[in-house]
């Protein structure tokens, strides 16, 4: 799909070159992410893509066809881009700025009505909600998902990525992240994305490209980087704790299913039953949901003792924090180590219960994998 | 929307009335002999049209060449020219429009014209510095994002600098109008007419009266078209 070959970039006026020979694919429908020190070299790989840098030498094949031999804004116009300031247009409203592309390309009016609507919804912005809003009304992470939207409102095969969660604090990256696995999934765009965040790497990526000066060290699934990595370099970019950064490889409902663990009980359960089931909990606490499998709350042993109430609701205590079960294990531990407890309750889209992730759990899938 | 429309017109039409009551009363109440031949519906109307002739056209002038210019300093072929001219133009706001008018009148000589043109070069300058200024001032992610997307230059320009930069530009013209009003009564000086033909009259005979009618005049066209021109922007700029 993208194919970059002897690519080198050197800016006027410089004598070491930004990139050096640099040669890479991408298959149709993968998510290669360039990752390095600050000055390695990515973000202009990959501004040389969409060529908002022109190369000095080399080539870049695009579905086949020489880029550097098309015209640069029908290019442009069929290449997604989404930068790490996002540069949301403050004088246009969400709407509007969803629909540059389109607009750029002329499409009728209720075409780009629509096609806004539903990209909109699909990175979960409520288009009724959001659309008449300008972006200093909204918060950071809704600015990131009106990037991503109108990056991908003209449905482009292909998505340049630099840094799109960076702006953002870690709980709402990991949120975004986890999303646009989901909706990457579903759509299977070709994607060069660029960070510095190897724990981000490893997550995102079917491919990684480690590069440092200018230079592409080694090209590998997350897996291979992390089992072989090609040098030194590599080796202490992925770091010593590398069974760590495999709970990166792992979603939650991976292991799910082999977790099993006592049923949580009714709002309406009686002391009694409740009891029962805390002496049988490993971790010391019942879940609780309502009529509709929604999670409601936890008891531990203490909210027993501490209130006084007939049924389980009158004891249950707020969750503060949950993950999906198509978030990562990495995402699991650091919600567990936020929350100072060792077990984190996992949840669908609706809020629905789906089971119970603990430390031991994870510890488990380390050690396997050693 | 009437009531709006109410709001907007109120400190305006306050505004004209004050002008109106001051010209209606020194001219029916003229203090002696010498005001009453010197102050006259007739002439206060003349000078008035002179004045608005005055700034009309150099303003007019002054924001087209301004903006153009502006905009042309701010490409990236001519942005390091841009950065010397913005000093350059920093400094020239720095001569006195006195000063200005007596040096086209070396040059061109007497007259109307020579006026309206020493006050379009004098009102040129701010509106060149803040469109320069309001455009490079646009963040670089948000012209990067609108090129990464496929945005040609002029396109970019249209849609995401120019709107961006325009409550700065205006802020520039609104300059340069109040600055063009209380320039436009030196012309006088150069045989230009306008309101600085009451002023000076008024000092020649020692009449206060005169002078005070051509200065509240003067002082309500520039509070005037500022607040007209502040109202407008409101109505255009909705995002900020």
């Amino acid at each position: 799909m993208i194919k970059l070959e002897g690519l080198s970039k050197i800016f006027p006026g410089h004598t070491i070159p930004a990139v050096k020979d640099l040669n890479l694919e991408v298959k149709e429908g993968d998510v290669c992410v360039l990752v390095g020190p600050s000055g390695c070299g990515k973000t202009t790989t990959m501004k040389m893509i969409n060529r908002l840098y022109e190369p000095t030498g080399g080539k870049i094949y695009i579905r086949g066809e020489e880029a550097l031999k098309m015209d640069p804004i029908k290019l442009r116009l069929d290449i997604g881009y989404v930068i790490q300031e996002i540069g949301l247009f403050p004088h246009m409203t969400i709407e509007e700025n969803v629909a540059t592309v389109p607009n750029e390309k002329h499409w009728p009016a209720d075409q780009v009505k629509q096609k806004v609507d539903e990209v909109m919804t699909l990175v979960g912005l409520d288009p009724n909600v959001f659309k008449s809003r300008y972006p200093s009304a909204l918060s950071g992470g809704q600015r990131q998902r009106v990037g991503v939207a109108r990056a991908m409102v003209s449905d482009p095969p292909i998505m340049l990525m630099d840094e799109p969660f960076g702006a953002v604090d870690p709980i709402t990256r990991a949120r975004l992240q986890n999303e646009f696995l989901r909706i990457q999934e579903r759509m299977g765009k070709t994607i060069v994305f660029v960070t510095h965040d190897i724990d981000e790497a490893i997550k995102m990526s079917d491919t990684i490209a480690v590069m440092r000066e200018g230079e592409l060290i080694q090209h590998a699934t997350p897996s291979d980087l992390l089992s072989a990595p090609a040098d030194e370099f590599v080796s202490n970019l992925v770091g010593r704790n590398r069974s760590i950064k495999r709970l990166h490889l792992i979603r939650i409902n991976e292991i799910l299913e082999d977790v099993n663990r006592a049923k949580p009980i009714s709002e309406d359960a009686q002391t009694e039953e409740i009891k029962k089931q805390l002496d049988q909990s490993d971790i010391r606490t019942v879940i609780v949901v309502d009529r509709n499998n929604k999670l409601k709350g936890i008891i531990g042993v203490n909210d027993l003792k501490r209130t006084t109430g007939e049924v389980a609701k009158d004891y249950c205590q707020d969750v503060s924090d949950t993950v999906t079960s198509d978030a990562t294990l990495n995402d699991a531990l650091s919600v567990m180590l936020e929350l100072g407890e060792g077990y984190v309750a996992v949840v669908n889209e609706d809020d629905q219960y789906e089971g119970t992730i603990t430390l031991g759990d994870l510890l488990n899938v380390v050690k396997e994998d050693n | 929307m009437l009531q709006n429309l109410w709001k907007w017109l109120i400190i305006p039409l306050i505004m004209l009335g004050i002008g109106a009551a001051v010209v209606i009363y020194t001219v029916n109440n003229p203090t002696d002999s010498i005001v009453a031949r010197m102050l006259t519906y007739e002439r206060v109307f003349r000078v008035i049209r002179e004045h608005m002739a005055l700034l009309l056209v150099s303003m007019i002038g002054a924001t087209i060449v301004g903006v153009l210019g502006g905009i042309m300093l701010s490409r990236p072929k001519l942005y390091y020219i841009g950065r010397v001219a913005e000093n350059i133009v920093n400094i020239g706001q720095t001569v006195p429009s006195l000063a200005v008018l007596a040096l086209f009148y070396t040059v061109l000589g007497l007259g109307f014209r020579v006026a309206v043109f020493a006050l379009f070069i004098y009102s040129i300058l701010p509106i060149l510095r803040n469109t320069f200024a309001g455009i490079d001032g646009v963040e670089r992610s948000i012209v990067e994002a609108a090129r990464g997307m496929g945005m040609n230059p002029f396109r970019v320009l249209t849609k995401i600098e120019l709107p961006i930069a325009f409550p700065i530009i205006v802020a520039g013209i609104r300059t340069a109008i109040v600055i063009n009003v209380g320039a436009a009564t030196l012309a006088t000086f150069i045989g230009g007419g306008g309101l600085g033909d009451l002023i000076v009259t008024g000092l020649s005979v020692h009449r206060d009266m005169i002078i005070f009618t051509g200065a509240v005049i003067a002082a309500i066209t520039a509070i005037f078209l500022d607040y007209m021109i502040g109202k407008v922007e409101e109505r255009v700029v909705r995002w900020t």
